[in-house]
């Protein structure tokens, strides 16, 4: 049986483990509130501009960002988190790549988020270019400009050319256990469903039509990817909450096992210790 | 009228209002009661409102588009 010392000492550094995610679980849990307010704060925003954008596309649009051209070469955003210790969050988006990247030609990885950034900064994929040398604080200050220049990066280099088409992959915050991983294409434009919404008012429109469409696109663009993010983001702190939530139960059952193996083993030196005193005292008395 | 200016992140004023001021692509908007509905896209400016207590509100934007329609304005703002 174990040292006495040895069990001691266990139940010591679990039970200091077990605070640590239990104090992790509780900051994700705070981090995730805030990470859905966000996306319920912006869901009204995409929702009307949608509105707007089926209303005006009625029309046939050629805008640049909806040009479907042969597929030479691909660039995938991955969007993961900066931090790991949140189960298969990260190397869900990682092997998700890893199926695009057998099924399209020439595949570049633009690497939002840390992990993904140390999974692709040594491999022939990786691209960063025209986003500095801070490729992953965007999570640091997630809001709508510093992804609108994101954004408009990326639509630069599918008008110059650069690239074919654009994929993203993250995942999608369902709740906070489920995480669903997307893989949504970003450009070309696919031509919007304007079945539904479609109303017929007359509208004044001012300027042109194509004009206003021109101009709607890389917004639609834009919050296309912030909402990604945001969804990513939320679907982080979720993962992270349910992986230190589980961490926090197995901790605790480790300790109470460990408590059990220790009182058997101080019961069993009890015992040994009367039976010496027992035998020594039977052999003065003898 | 009732006007809504919302962003991605927030929304900025919601209420109703006499009148709305709006930096038009093609020139400022003036928009009151009962405007006919109108798509418009916004270029960097101010959007002024005056709320129903008179009282004048600004707002920067940086462009945008706005929707009038049945006496609601939408602006989608960045």
């Amino acid at each position: 049986m174990a040292n006495l010392k040895e069990i001691r000492m266990r139940i010591v550094s679990v039970n200091s483990t077990m605070q640590i995610t239990s104090a992790m679980k509780m900051v994700s849990a705070a981090k995730l509130r805030r990470a859905q307010d966000a996306i319920t704060k912006m869901r009204p925003y995409a929702q009307k501009l949608q509105e707007i954008l089926s209303n005006v596309s009625s029309s046939e649009s050629n805008s640049t960002f909806s040009q479907q051209r042969d597929v030479k070469s691909t660039l995938v955003v991955a969007i993961t988190s900066n931090r790991g210790l949140c189960g298969g969050f990260n190397n869900n988006v990682i092997k998700e790549i890893r199926n695009i990247v057998k099924t399209n030609p020439n595949v570049h990885v633009l690497s939002l988020g840390k992990k993904a950034f140390d999974n692709y900064k040594k491999t022939t994929m990786h691209t960063f270019e025209g986003f500095g040398d801070t490729p992953y604080d965007i999570f640091d200050k997630l809001t709508f400009s510093n992804v609108s220049a994101i954004a408009n990066t990326i639509m630069d280099q599918f008008a110059s050319g650069k690239y074919d088409k654009v994929i993203l992959v993250y995942n999608r915050f369902k709740n906070a256990a489920v995480q669903i991983i997307e893989n949504e294409q970003f450009l070309p434009v696919l031509p919007p469903v304007n079945s539904e919404v479609q109303s017929n008012v007359d509208y004044i429109y001012e300027p042109e039509k194509t004009q206003i469409l021109e101009e709607l696109i890389p917004r639609t663009l834009k919050v296309q990817l912030f909402k990604a993010l945001l969804d990513s983001n939320a679907a982080e702190h979720g993962a992270r909450m349910t992986s230190m939530h589980k961490a926090t139960d197995n901790a605790g059952e480790m300790v109470k096992e460990l408590k059990l193996t220790y009182n058997k083993a101080r019961q069993a030196s009890i015992t040994g210790e009367i039976l010496e005193i027992v035998a020594g005292a039977e052999a003065l008395n003898g | 009228m009732r006007v809504e200016i919302i962003t991605p992140e927030t929304v900025l004023f919601q209420g109703e209002a006499e009148y709305v001021f709006l930096p038009g692509s093609s020139g400022g908007l003036g928009i009151l009661n009962n405007h006919a509905p109108l798509i418009s896209s916004l270029k960097k400016g101010n959007v002024r409102v005056k709320d129903a207590q008179g009282k004048e509100l600004t707002f920067e934007v940086l462009g945008g588009t706005v929707e009038v329609l049945n006496n609601q304005v939408m602006v989608l703002a960045e």
